[in-house]
Order: structure tokens, then C-alpha cells, then sequence
């Protein structure tokens, strides 16, 4: 498919919500994987300091959008980045940004929980101690232990962190994730379908801690679930084929989504 | 309702519990409807039976509106209804109150039959039941905008409550002179006032059925207050 020979795909952009500061931002974006287009031209403003949901069909291009803002394509040999990605102005494809700090600014969470094959306090120190974040031992048992109280682990954990990561439970394990990554002060949290692989309890733990997140980060979720989206986020986006089909205030789009193929996608029907 | 024409819902009995919801509603409205109409013609034809008779019926009214709540209820509950599905669920929640309350409006104007037949006819039961039909009118053509989703029809006959105001404000002032004029007139007088602001009453009902209709079909609210001129209790 040759992008630029077709027409742009439109977008419905709903009014942002007043006083949101502008986080991320993509212009034309577009990813191939070989010929095939993943991503057409996407033209998007995620606010900081708020949830963002990415909803969509199977296959629509929700995991490549969020590779593209830590550059986790450049890890995929046959993807091809197009067009305009920038944090807080600054251009992410720029060859003057480190690949590693831009992941440490931007921290990702996958569906399936991937703690290091190290202690639970290992889990969280690597990245602070590789940054240099920490002048000594007690600084970095400190930024140890306030990650994990901010994801909601601390309590758990305390009296066991140099037992292994991969010793806790699923829900565990992932609010071990969200530790480690708020360990190293990200901007932007990703979270690619981060609940897809736990219980009610767990999933509302999670919720809760993106809740918290939100005072402080820009978070941007992946998820299959509605209900999750409509709870946890203030601004959704609908991919579909690869296009950004709506974009607006969550509220907006589970109430009255103006794109035929939203409504359709949405409320489970056939589109 | 036909102006669903849309894709159905990939789980099949989802779609069929919103359809059988918007005709359990669109029923109960031809219901209400029917009890205004009969008893209008009982005020009109001094018919005491059909009166009894509306009586009666404003029963299957009350138990059809628990029916359909039990019903919207059930989807909330079960099918987390969003988007259009969910104001065809809100929707039907709000029109079955408001016609709950026409069949009880319907039902308190048969109820005055039995004593209005005690009196001798008056000159003003034609203009009561003119302005009963025009109620009348509104109340069927927001049931069939329901059913056919066409907003246009129900946002003509929000802009037309205002002549069934002016009806009732024009009967209002009529019927205060003649009781003031003829004080036989007090009694039959003070029952067809009483009918009068339950048309007026229904008339309201109409239109936020109105309202509720622009709403399921476009997701937008209608114009909150409509302007209104005095109120005849305000003027007198
Ligand atoms: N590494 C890859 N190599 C080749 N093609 C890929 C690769 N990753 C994704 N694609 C293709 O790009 C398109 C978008 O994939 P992507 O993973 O972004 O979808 P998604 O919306 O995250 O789907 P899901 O909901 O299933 O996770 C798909 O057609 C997919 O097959
Ligand atoms: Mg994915």
C-alpha cells in the first residue's frame, strides 16, 4: 500500500476539554512493516496529566502508535517510521535522542507482567542505578521504596523484596512493573493492554493506581475492554485499518461518538 | 424502531432485547394514548361506562411501565449498554414515566364524567374537547416520532405546546367568568377547569417525550426552558 498515493484518512477530533497541556503530539505518522502500512497518517494531541485510551479492532495499529512514541520500532527490523512524533515539542525521531532515555522518560507496560529475573528490589533499582538517579545505597532504597508505594505494592512487598519478582502474582507482578518503570521519573507512561491478564480485583488495583498516575504523568492505555476504557481515561482515541477514525473526551465518545464505525466498534456490532 | 436501520449487534440477543424494549414502549404509548382519547370521548359523549372502563385500564398502564423498567433495568445490568444503545435504554426509562403520567392525567379527567353528567351540558365541553384533541394530536405524533425516529416530527410539536397553553389559557379566563357570572355554573365549571390542566398537563408530557426523542436520536439535548408566556394562574 502506497500511503502517500491515497487520500488522508479524516479524523473526528471532538474539542478537547479546555486547560489541557499538550503532551504528545503526531503528525502524519504513518509505519510500514515491509509494504504493509500499520499506521496511516495519524494526526493526534495527547494532553498531560490525563488517561488516554487506544481502542480498536485487533490488528489496527493501538501497539505500533505506542511504539512509535518510545521508539520501540526501531527494535523491529522491517518497521518504517514516517511523519512527526514529539514530547513536548521535541521531535522523538530526532537522531540527537538516546533511544535509552527516551524509554526511561517513557516507560512502558506490556499485557503480560515481565519482571527482571532478579530480586523484587532489583526489579526497581536497575534503572535508577543505571540512570544515576541515586548518590548512594540509602538514596536508592528510598526511590526503591517510594516507587513501589506509589504502584500500590509497598505494603505487599516490604518484608520480601529480595525474594524474586517473578515470585508474586499476576496483578502483583504488574503493579512490580509500574514500579520499575515510575522508578527512573518517566513522563509518559505506555500501557499496552496492562489488565488483560488479571482478575476483577486485581484489574480494579491496577485502575486505581492509573487513577493516582494521572497526577502527575501523561498516560496512554491500550485496551480491549470499553467498560476499562470509559473508567479509567479522559480522552479516547478509535483506530481503525490503521487510521485514526475519532479522537475526544471520553465522555463524548461512549456517549455520543459521531463516526459511523465507532458507534459500530463500541457497541459490539458489525461494522 | 426504524430509524435503527443500523448494523445489528454481533451478539444477537442483545439487539433483540433494545428492539422488543422500543416496542414494548411504543405499546405502552398506544395504550396511554388510547385512555386520553376514550376519555375524552366519555367527557364528551357523557358516556359514564367508557369512563369506568378508562378507569379501569390506567392499571395495564402502571403494569406495563414496571414491566418495561424491570426490562431496561435487566440491560443496564447485564448488557452495559453505551453510546445509542444506551440512550434507547435511557430513553425508554424517561418515556415510560411520562406516560405513566398521561394515563393517570387520562384517568383523573374520566374520573370527573360521573358528576359532569350529573349537571346539565355546558356551552364549554366543545371547547374542552377541542382542546383535547389538539393534545391528542401531539401525543400521537411524538409516539409515531418515537417509533419512526424522525426528530423533525417531534421537535414540531415541542414548538406547538404553546397553542395548547394558549388553549388552556383562553378556557381558563372563559370559564372564571362564567362561574363568576352564573354561580350554577361553579360546579360543572370547577370539574372542566380541573379537566383543562390535566390536557395541559398531558400536553407537557408530549413534549418531553419531545425532547427525549431529539436526544435518543442525535445524542444532543433539545433547548432546556422553552420561553413561555404568563401563566393563566399568574394573570387572573
Ligand atoms: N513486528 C511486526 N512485523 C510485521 N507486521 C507487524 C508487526 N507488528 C505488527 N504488525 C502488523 O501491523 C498491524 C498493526 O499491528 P498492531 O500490533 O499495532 O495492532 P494492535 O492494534 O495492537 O492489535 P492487537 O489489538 O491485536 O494487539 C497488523 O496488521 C500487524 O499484523
Ligand atoms: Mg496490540
Amino acid at each position: 500500500m502506497a500511503y502517500d498515493t491515497n487520500p488522508a484518512p479524516s479524523t473526528v477530533y471532538h474539542p478537547a476539554p479546555p486547560g489541557m497541556q499538550i503532551k504528545v503530539a503526531a503528525r502524519d505518522l504513518s509505519v510500514t512493516y515491509g509494504d504493509a502500512l500499520a499506521l496511516d497518517r495519524v494526526q493526534i494531541d495527547i494532553p498531560d496529566r490525563s488517561v488516554t485510551a487506544c481502542i480498536g479492532p485487533s490488528g489496527c495499529g493501538k501497539s505500533t502508535f505506542l511504539r512509535c512514541i518510545n521508539r520501540m520500532n526501531d527494535t523491529i527490523d522491517t518497521a518504517r517510521v514516517r511523519g512527526s512524533i514529539k514530547i513536548d515539542g521535541e521531535e522523538v525521531n530526532d537522531r540527537s535522542i538516546d533511544p535509552v532515555l527516551l524509554r526511561a522518560r517513557v516507560g512502558m507496560v506490556f499485557q503480560k507482567p515481565n519482571p527482571f529475573p532478579k530480586t523484587i528490589f532489583e526489579n526497581v533499582a536497575y534503572g535508577p542505578r543505571i540512570h544515576g538517579l541515586a548518590a548512594n545505597k540509602d538514596e536508592l532504597a528510598a526511590i526503591v521504596e517510594t516507587s513501589l508505594t506509589k504502584a500500590g505494592l509497598w505494603k505487599e512487598v516490604a518484608d520480601r523484596l529480595h525474594q524474586p519478582g517473578t515470585s508474586l502474582s499476576g496483578g502483583q507482578q504488574q503493579r512490580l512493573v509500574i514500579a520499575r518503570a515510575i522508578a527512573v521519573n518517566p513522563e509518559v507512561i505506555l500501557m499496552d493492554e496492562p489488565c488483560s491478564a488479571l482478575d476483577p480485583i486485581a484489574t480494579a488495583r491496577i485502575e486505581e493506581l492509573i487513577d493516582e498516575l494521572r497526577e502527575n504523568y501523561a498516560l496512554i492505555i491500550v485496551t480491549h475492554s470499553m467498560a476499562q476504557a470509559a473508567r479509567v481515561s479522559q480522552m479516547t482515541a478509535f483506530f481503525h485499518l490503521g487510521a485514526l477514525v475519532e479522537y475526544g473526551p471520553t465522555e463524548e465518545i461512549f456517549t455520543n461518538p459521531r463516526d459511523q464505525r465507532t458507534q459500530d466498534y463500541i457497541t459490539g456490532r458489525f461494522g | 424502531m426504524t430509524n435503527q436501520v443500523k448494523a445489528p449487534h454481533i451478539v444477537k440477543a442483545f439487539s433483540e432485547e433494545l428492539e422488543q424494549l422500543s416496542a414494548d414502549v411504543a405499546a405502552m404509548g398506544g395504550l396511554a394514548e388510547s385512555l386520553v382519547s376514550d376519555a375524552l370521548q366519555a367527557a364528551a359523549t357523557r358516556d359514564g361506562d367508557l369512563a369506568a372502563e378508562v378507569v379501569a385500564r390506567d392499571a395495564q398502564v402502571d403494569a406495563m411501565q414496571r414491566d418495561i423498567e424491570k426490562k431496561i433495568i435487566r440491560l443496564l445490568a447485564l448488557r452495559h449498554p453505551i453510546a445509542q444503545d444506551l440512550r434507547v435504554c435511557i430513553a425508554a426509562l424517561k418515556i415510560v414515566t411520562d406516560l405513566e403520567r398521561v394515563g393517570d392525567l387520562a384517568k383523573s379527567i374520566a374520573r370527573r364524567v360521573p358528576t359532569l353528567n350529573d349537571s346539565e351540558p355546558t356551552a364549554f365541553a366543545a371547547s374542552v374537547d377541542r382542546m383535547g384533541k389538539l393534545v391528542l394530536s401531539h401525543i400521537h405524533e411524538v409516539l409515531d416520532a418515537y417509533v419512526t425516529g424522525e426528530t423533525a416530527r417531534a421537535v414540531a410539536v415541542w414548538e406547538r405546546d404553546d397553542d395548547v397553553d394558549e388553549h388552556y389559557n383562553a378556557l381558563f379566563r372563559e370559564l372564571v367568568r362564567a362561574m363568576r357570572d352564573d354561580h350554577a355554573m361553579i360546579g360543572p365549571g370547577a370539574h372542566l377547569l380541573f379537566i383543562a390542566k390535566n390536557l395541559e398537563r398531558i400536553g407537557d408530557h408530549a413534549t418531553n417525550i419531545a425532547e427525549v426523542i431529539h436526544y435518543l436520536v442525535t445524542g444532543s439535548e433539545l433547548a432546556s426552558e422553552r420561553p413561555r408566556g404568563p401563566r393563566p394562574e399568574q394573570t387572573v
